[in-house]
């Protein structure tokens, strides 16, 4: 670095840029560590009051760190039967969701990839419109579909809805994948007779695994996060899921903040970390190929 | 099996849909007995085999998107013209009057401010302060992958959850908010973010924004990606000034992606329930929520739970955003002409 900065042409260069070249270095990681600490900071407080009994969480004056801490709170929670309850709904609605998704999106993905037939553009439509519609504006909508089918309160009202409005993102996802493999790879599997849903399953989709992976991921975390839908169709205090259970622990008629804390961690740090990695596709897929 | 994929790609509509299909789905290969060529003729002929197949592959997609989709905003339609009891039994036809009951309704106005203020001030701060981020993530430096990975955290979380977290951040006695600004004497009292009516819009104003300029910012960030490195030399050879070529190259050539982050952001802030809903909690009335959260409110929280005439409030959300998502689209094809 100091003797690029020497070099010759660094004379045609004003000094201050010279002094900035330089200072760049610790400067962006400072203001980097800034940005992360603004984005953080909150998580970090629920962090910290996860730590420290619920009578510690409400004293006054506040404190950054806890007066006493207290490691338990992750034990009382995971033995608690309530939060055990909500976590397997999570994990039931999220999963379920997430297979019927890619077991309608994959087919869907596929045909409108590669071929051109009367309708095609109008259904790419009708899912680009559903992803814009979130379940929350046709919430009384759903309400009275599933009260009418009698299906408020189960589970197979909310997967569908979750698997329903997260269907467009993994069409859109796949779509490009399956687009962007040429033709003649399909072709050589064909002459070696391979059969058009073999090709598919044994040539596209483990050649668009990107692409398979962030559709799950997406969907799994949406359908994770959902809270509109499930506040409304489960009434049932062990049918809820996370989202909705975990705002039970502190009402006007009792106040565990440590347990919310705790339970709040354990339902983000598995979804965080799934983020992450199909962090690069995801631009792509919310924006429907609209920007490269 | 030996179907000719060339066909396939090569004619537009008919027999090769139909040939290859057959090939892969058991309803299509049940009828695959007789020998092929006359076969193809006949399906390039009517055509309709080729909608039956492309039905076969996209019919779970369509019948998941007729079914929970579609059909609760037809659902939503009838509900705004009819009466219901307060166990949600449907008692008949309620003509225009759930239509006229939202536009008498007394909180209207407060309420239609509420989300113009919501959605515009959230949407525009988003935008600019992503648009800095982005620029800064884009540059070269030691810890940027952390930083990338720290802003995806508040996009992951679940939205409640955050919500949740910042009544306890903001809170008047206990809050952490509070705490940083009389520790660092930048307020001389505590202030009660979310109990005193002029600070709770601003407060909310400010989760909005949290929770939404990660993706802003990482569309931004692939924006910026896309604009190619000559574009910059050739600016630079002409003597433009940063700020020069930050108005006239990098704006411009960002154009889409601004309009992209923008209109997503307009319906994602507009349809945003848990934050208002949750930071919200302790107020009775409708002094601070936006249309979404008085349409569910009506519903499913208020005391008569008016089915009725909260779904005539959903139908004048549902056709704002399909303004929004009309001119979304028109842009969108605007941008393919331009390439």
């Amino acid at each position: 670095m100091a003797t690029v900065t020497h070099a010759a042409p660094a004379t045609l260069v004003p000094r201050r840029r010279v002094g900035w070249a330089r200072a760049r270095r610790y400067v962006l990681p400072l203001v980097g560590l800034a940005v992360a600490l603004a984005f953080l900071g909150p998580y970090i407080v629920m962090v910290l009051n996860s730590l420290r009994p619920s009578s510690d969480v409400v004293q006054t004056p506040p404190t950054f760190l806890p007066r006493t801490w207290q490691l338990s709170t992750f034990g009382d929670v995971l033995g608690d039967q309530r939060f055990l309850n909500w976590l397997k709904t999570s994990l039931l609605v999220a999963t379920s969701s997430t297979v019927i998704v890619i077991l309608v999106a994959v087919p869907a993905a596929y045909f409108t990839a590669r071929f051109r037939f009367p309708g095609r553009t109008a259904f790419l439509f009708l899912v680009l419109v559903t992803q814009m519609f979130s379940p929350t504006s046709l919430v009384v909508g759903l309400y009275r579909e599933f009260f009418e089918l009698n299906l408020v309160n189960t589970y197979l009202a909310i997967i569908l809805t979750n698997s329903a409005f997260n269907l467009a993102f993994a069409v859109w996802i796949l779509h490009g994948f399956f687009s962007s493999i040429p033709k003649e790879v399909e072709e050589a599997a064909h002459l070696d007779g391979c059969s058009r849903f073999g090709t598919l399953t044994r040539i596209m989709l483990p050649l668009s695994m990107p692409g398979v992976v962030t559709a799950v991921v997406f969907t799994f975390i949406a359908a994770w996060n959902e809270y509109v839908v499930a506040l409304t169709l489960m009434l049932d205090d062990a049918k809820k899921p996370l989202t909705v259970g975990i705002t039970s622990y502190v009402t006007g008629y009792e106040q565990h903040w440590d347990q919310l804390f705790a339970a709040s961690i354990i339902a983000i740090i598995p979804v965080v970390i799934l983020f992450a990695f199909i962090e690069k596709h995801l631009v792509g897929g919310l924006t429907a190929g609209s920007i490269k | 099996m030996a179907d000719p994929l060339q066909d396939a790609v090569v004619a537009p509509a008919g027999m090769p849909v139909a040939a290859t299909a057959s090939a892969a789905s058991p309803v299509g290969s049940a009828s695959s007995g007789g020998s092929p060529p006359p076969r193809r003729r006949r399906a390039r002929r009517s055509g309709d085999t080729s909608f039956r197949v492309a039905l076969l592959w996209l019919g779970p997609a369509l019948l998941l998107i007729l079914g929970v989709v579609v059909f609760p905003a037809i659902e939503l339609v009838r509900a705004a013209f009819s009466r219901y009891s307060i166990t949600g039994l449907r008692l008949g036809d309620a003509g225009t009057a759930n239509f006229s009951n939202v536009l008498n309704h007394p909180s209207l106005v407060t309420v239609l401010t509420n989300t113009v203020i919501w959605v515009v001030v959230v949407v525009a701060l988003t935008v600019l302060v992503s648009l800095g981020l982005a620029q800064f993530l884009s540059k070269d430096f030691f810890g940027r992958k952390v930083v990338r990975w720290a802003i995806i955290v508040p996009w992951a979380a679940s939205l409640v959850i955050t919500a949740k977290l910042f009544t306890m951040i903001y809170d008047y006695y206990y809050g952490t908010l509070n705490l940083i600004l009389t520790t660092l004497h930048i307020t001389s009292g505590p202030i009660d973010f979310l109990g005193d009516d002029r600070w709770t819009m601003p407060s909310m104003i400010l989760v909005g924004i949290f929770v939404s300029v990660p993706f802003t910012a990482y569309v931004f960030v692939a924006g910026l990606n896309a604009i190619p490195g000559d574009v910059y030399e050739a600016a630079k050879i002409d003597g433009a000034r940063p700020w020069q070529t930050y108005w006239r190259i990098t704006l411009p050539l960002l154009r889409p992606a601004l309009v992209v982050a923008s209109v997503l952001n307009i319906i994602y802030v507009f349809n945003s329930f848990p934050i208002v809903y949750t930071l919200n909690d302790r107020n009775p009335g409708f002094l601070h929520d936006t249309t979404i959260t008085f349409m569910y409110k009506l519903a499913f929280k208020s005391a008569e739970k008016d089915v009725g005439m909260s779904a005539a409030a959903g139908i004048f959300n549902v056709l704002l955003i399909l303004i929004v998502i009309v001119i979304y689209l028109r842009t969108l094809k605007w941008q393919e002409q331009e390439d």
